[in-house]
């Protein structure tokens, strides 16, 4: 700024000077002429038109007497003063073209932010809870053993036997990692056996592994999705779907959390705009993005009347399944199943293979004509290295242990009844979540009024529980990225492996805990 | 973004970055307002091969491009031209039912849909990818090593499907995968480290880090790649392409810049795109071009507002895994102080692969890990296991700790993963007790110079660093992609080939992996069958003077250190 107007004086300076000297040059050179005009109006005024005459012939007289220096001069004087009134005092370019040593000192000035903010040495999130020894039923968090209920290990699968010698034999085989993206022999036999059982037991014609279960839906958005191109999504959806929203660069609208109508509101809003430009229209591919159960809310989400929007205004459905895959439905086919949808009206299912299955990693089913694109342009599939074999090997014995005993199924969902029920009438808390979800939350039925507040409370009552050997955890969200960000609240997880009696003992933990810290 | 680098050669850029004069200072920055001098000022016609600040760089730095041969180029057109030109009969004609469609077709219920896909947007896909796609996607059935056994696919429609026959081609020499110090194995110390972890673990987590997911393993292992990379902190994620694009938001956003290299890989660029951040590519590797970009931001700050940015990152790789180049360390680090800027350094294929004690690029240029802002990596290629790391001060790892995405939503690493981390880093780093882990860093280094002096002296173009076991092998015209690919497989070679869109269009190439687990005698063989090969499809395209002075050829882009 500083520089610009010094600039900005210096051609102003110049320019004044050099008005200043035409001004006295032309004054020395037009006395002559001014005289003689003074002189011509001194006489009678009757012979007006004859002395103006005179004037006149006098002048081109006095033109031609003129000595041809001083014509010169005013000639160029005349453009001079044209030049002046025509153009402008500075030319705008000139105000931005820094000298180097100018740039130099603006490249001196400039500070930058620090790379990250300071974060405070207590913050509450800084230290994380640590887990000696494997994650199971029985675990051990900060050197205390407790029974967990927050690991989102629903069929009890981590702990299983037949998956760890699974793996192991894998390992004996391919040893851990792949080295590789699947393009670049990064594609194992397990890789492509899983496929095919996941497809199998989805009843869907093609499957995809991703080797991350967070990147699966982010990924599997963008590949379809383009700038552009619209998406209905659910306030309540979970991060991952957030991001590929982002990452697709599509145009995104929010519908509220489980409610058809308000989907329905903004469905036709767009067959109204479609309207208006039916050659648009045809081009803008369209989406609906939900979950089958909800992570951030535990409810299940409407699904025949999605069916029934889809085919109304012909829009896809994409169905993020992380939570319902291997729970709902008889089978644990999700949330289709629950509700007897047709799968094949589903264009795309995308569920992570971390909670129920137990292992790493993600999976897409549906039609091939849907699927199969990923392969090229999934970006978290073409761009990553493969699932380690051992993980896939894993995985592939899950589904064999749940495609033997669906009962596991009807266990696991009578259980999350009963939790539910257990969890009912807890004082200053509230169940949120279908009694079937295995991942419930306890909210504080009345707010502090401050999330860090709210958030100090809760993780008294998580700690409370788990000195009293009941692992909990309180659900984690990053506050500042979180486009609808749920309230703050505790995950109760249901496994198969909690007994009637171990989940009465932490209902009454927590009612215990509810009473002492919430008054 | 590629064309910017297909006319990269035949702007003659690359000769450009040869004639680089620069006279350094005493201390080693010049005397200069700018650390490394723009085009405009340099004399002309000046030959030298100096490096452009000699004494940043303590050994030659020798990297060539070879441009690609005018002939070589027109015929690569013309070659993705006749195959365009086919593409759209075939097009027509399964328009008409002539030819059978293979591909996948909408659900009648969904015809009145809009269209998922665009017709011209798999045009590419169906007409070219179509016709080699059986050089991808090969299935193996044993460890990623050495050798590997594929199995065997036969297709019955011209690779729209294939069928597995039963049968495996046994002992492959693996020239594609990214098992650098030959990790990848089945037996030894690290593989019966993670099966013991397997047992008392279990693969599965099934939570987040901070809500209950955070083993004690994961500790451990953070604190042991701290120490390996020699920065205060660091934290390990799950998948390491998710390591890019799940943290680099959490870094920057509105209001700052990221400068980022215009080849670098497909992670960092959503990473940054997901920032928010504005976001602006410089060239290949190359100097002026970021120097520039750096000078331009600070003294015009942001666009329309004018403000001056928050923070400037500048993303680059340390080894480009399509280019076999590594970036030019010391001088990013010499602009990045003096611009002020921040540097985020992806080592994903670098790391464990150079330098004298595995450290990665840092290692090799024998520079401090503290000046690098941001040290990132995977453990998927040099450690033989999975994920990503970031590592760095204390401050920014806890900032991490809160705001990366990773830990809040993304399930945490399966233990015996950790567990090949740890047993194979130790063994990097002489902790086990043996010296096994510095045999296989000099084996590496050894296989790679060995292995591209070969290449070269039979006459291939040869891209990228001497010292990078990254080797591209460039094939240019579409037709010799799946020719070479079929040609070596028969010869029991497994090798990458890459075409558009991972390269430019007309810089198609074969990408070979050197390996520490990579015998003499199979690079050999694997060296006489490229030879063979390369007769066969005429490959042998450089002009280089191949077995006298470098130095001489005008060509190269070679840039060596006289101390």
């Amino acid at each position: 700024m500083k520089t610009f107007i010094n600039l900005y004086k210096h051609t102003h300076t110049h320019t004044h000077t050099h008005t200043h000297t035409h001004i006295v040059m032309s004054g020395s050179s037009t006395r002559p002429r001014l005289m003689k005009h003074a002189h011509a109006q001194s006489r009678d005024s009757v012979k007006m038109a004859a002395g103006q005459q005179w004037v006149l012939v006098e002048m081109v007289q006095a033109f031609y007497e003129a000595p041809a220096y001083h014509l010169i001069l005013e000639g160029i004087l005349i453009l001079w003063i044209i030049r002046l009134l025509f153009s402008k005092t500075y030319k705008l370019q000139e105000r931005s073209d820094l000298t180097e040593k100018e740039k130099e000192e603006l490249i001196e000035e400039w500070q930058p932010e620090p790379l990250v903010p300071p974060v405070s040495k207590d913050h509450p999130s800084l230290n994380y809870d640590v887990v000696t020894g494997p994650p199971s039923h029985k675990i051990i968090v900060n050197g205390k053993e407790c029974i967990n209920f927050a690991s989102f290990n629903f069929l009890g699968l981590l702990d299983s036997e037949r998956v760890k010698l699974k793996a192991l034999l894998s390992l004996k085989k391919y040893g851990v990692g792949t080295c590789g993206p699947r393009g670049f022999y990064g594609t194992f036999d397990v890789h492509l056996e899983l496929e095919e059982r996941l497809a199998k037991f989805m009843r869907t014609e093609e499957a995809i592994i991703y080797s991350y279960g967070f990147a699966t839906i982010a990924s599997a958005i963008p590949a379809y999705s383009k700038r552009g191109d619209i998406i209905f999504v659910d306030e309540a959806a979970c991060f991952s779907i957030q991001k590929g929203l982002q990452a697709s660069r599509s145009f995104v609208k929010h519908f509220k959390h489980n409610d058809m109508e308000d989907l329905e509101r903004l469905l036709k809003e767009q067959e109204i705009e479609d309207q208006k430009n039916p050659r648009k229209a045809r081009v803008i591919r369209r989406f609906i993005v939900v979950e089958g159960l909800y992570i951030n809310t535990a409810d299940i989400c409407p699904l025949p009347d999605l069916v029934k929007l889809k085919y109304k205004y012909k829009v896809r459905i994409f169905l993020e399944e992380s939570m319902s895959f291997g729970v709902l439905g008889e089978h644990g086919r999700g949330v289709t199943e629950h509700f007897g949808v047709n799968i094949d009206d589903i264009d795309l299912i995308s569920a992570n293979m971390e909670n129920a299955l137990a292992s790493i990693g993600g999976f897409c089913c549906g039609r091939s004509f849907v699927i199969d694109h990923q392969r090229l342009s999934g970006q978290g599939y073409c761009f990553s290295a493969s699932l380690p074999p051992m993980l896939a090997s894993a995985a592939i014995e899950a589904l064999n242990i749940m495609e033997e005993d669906p009962g596991i199924f009807r266990v696991l969902q009578d259980k999350c009844k009963h939790v539910h029920k257990a969890l009912q009438g807890t004082p200053g808390l509230k169940v949120v979540g279908e009694p079937l979800a295995p991942a419930l939350h306890l909210q504080l039925e009345n707010s502090t009024g401050s999330r860090t507040n709210d958030l100090k409370l809760l993780r008294a009552i998580v700690d409370y529980s788990m000195d009293r050997q009941i692992a909990l955890t309180l659900a984690r969200y990053l506050e500042k990225e979180e486009r609808f960000l749920p309230p703050p609240s505790i995950r109760v997880v249901v496994t198969v492996e909690q007994t009637q009696e171990e989940i009465e003992r932490a209902a009454q933990c927590i009612r215990e805990a509810a009473v002492k810290i919430l008054k | 973004m590629t064309q910017n680098s297909a006319s990269k050669l035949i702007n003659g850029d690359a000769l450009h970055r040869t004639k680089q004069d620069k006279k350094a200072g005493g201390n080693g920055f010049v005397k200069n307002h700018c650390l490394f001098q723009q085009k405009r000022h340099r004399r002309p016609a000046e030959k030298s091969h100096h490096a452009s600040c000699t004494s940043l760089y303590k050994k030659p730095f020798v990297e060539s491009f070879e441009e690609t041969p005018l002939l070589v180029a027109v015929l690569t057109y013309m070659g993705y031209g006749i195959l365009t030109i086919f593409g759209y009969l075939r097009d027509f004609l399964r328009d008409w039912k002539f030819e059978k469609c293979h591909l996948a077709r909408e659900r009648e219920e969904q015809k009145d849909f809009v269209p998922l896909y665009q017709d011209f947007e798999n045009f590419y896909t169906r007409n070219l990818y179509m016709r080699i796609r059986d050089n991808w996607n090969r299935p193996i059935c044993s460890v990623p090593g050495a050798k590997m056994d594929l199995l065997e696919r036969v297709t019955p429609d011209y690779n729209w499907t294939f069928e597995h026959t039963g049968n495996v081609l046994k002992d492959v020499i693996n020239m594609g995968s990214y098992n650098y110090l030959g990790f990848a194995e089945n037996t030894g110390t690290c593989a019966d480290a993670a099966s013991e972890c397997t047992v008392k673990y279990g693969v599965g987590v099934s939570s987040t880090r901070q809500e209950i997911g955070n083993l004690d393993k994961h500790e451990e292992l953070e604190i042991l790649v701290a120490r390996f990379l020699g920065v205060e902190s660091s934290m390990a994620f799950g998948m390491g392409f998710a390591t890019n694009s799940m943290n680099i938001p959490a870094l920057t956003g509105k209001g700052c810049l990221i400068l980022s290299d215009e080849l670098n890989h497909a992670s960092l660029v959503l990473g940054a795109r997901l920032s928010g951040s504005t976001i602006r590519v410089f060239k290949h590797n190359n100097m002026q071009s970021l120097e520039k970009l750096l000078r331009d931001a600070i003294v015009h700050g942001q666009p329309r507002t004018h403000r001056p940015w928050k923070k400037i990152l500048i993303l680059v790789e340390g080894i480009y895994s399509m280019e076999g180049s590594i970036v030019r360390l010391p001088e990013v680090i010499a602009l990045k102080k003096k611009y002020k800027a921040y540097l985020y350094l992806d080592e994903a294929h670098s790391i464990g692969a150079l330098g004298p004690r595995g450290r990665g690029v840092v290692d090799y240029f024998g520079l401090d890990p503290s000046d690098v802002d941001i040290m990132m990596g995977t453990f998927t290629k040099s450690f033989g296991a999975a994920g990503g790391y970031i590592g760095g001060k204390k401050e920014l790892i806890d900032y991490l700790r809160l705001h990366s995405h990773s830990t809040v939503y993304a399930t945490s690493m399966s233990p015996p993963i950790i567990q090949q981390i740890i047993t194979s880093m130790k063994c990097i780093m002489g902790e086990d007790g043996s010296t096994l882990g510095q045999e296989r860093l000099c084996q590496l280094s050894e296989n790679t110079t060995y292995f591209r002096r070969r290449l070269h002296e039979m006459g291939f173009i040869i891209y990228g660093n001497n010292d990078s076991p990254v080797v591209p092998l460039m094939l240019y015209m579409p037709a010799k992609i799946g020719a070479f690919g079929r040609e070596m497989l028969k010869r029991n070679i497994g090798t990458v080939v890459v075409g558009f869109p991972a390269t430019p269009i007309i810089e198609s190439r074969a990408r070979f992996c050197v390996s520490a687990a990579h015998t003499r005698e199979m690079l050999d063989k694997a060296l006489n069958a490229i030879s063979e090969v390369g007769d066969l499809l005429q490959l042998k395209y450089s002009r280089k003077n191949r077995h006298g002075n470098e130095g001489s050829d005008s060509f190269s882009f070679l840039e060596s250190h006289q101390d």
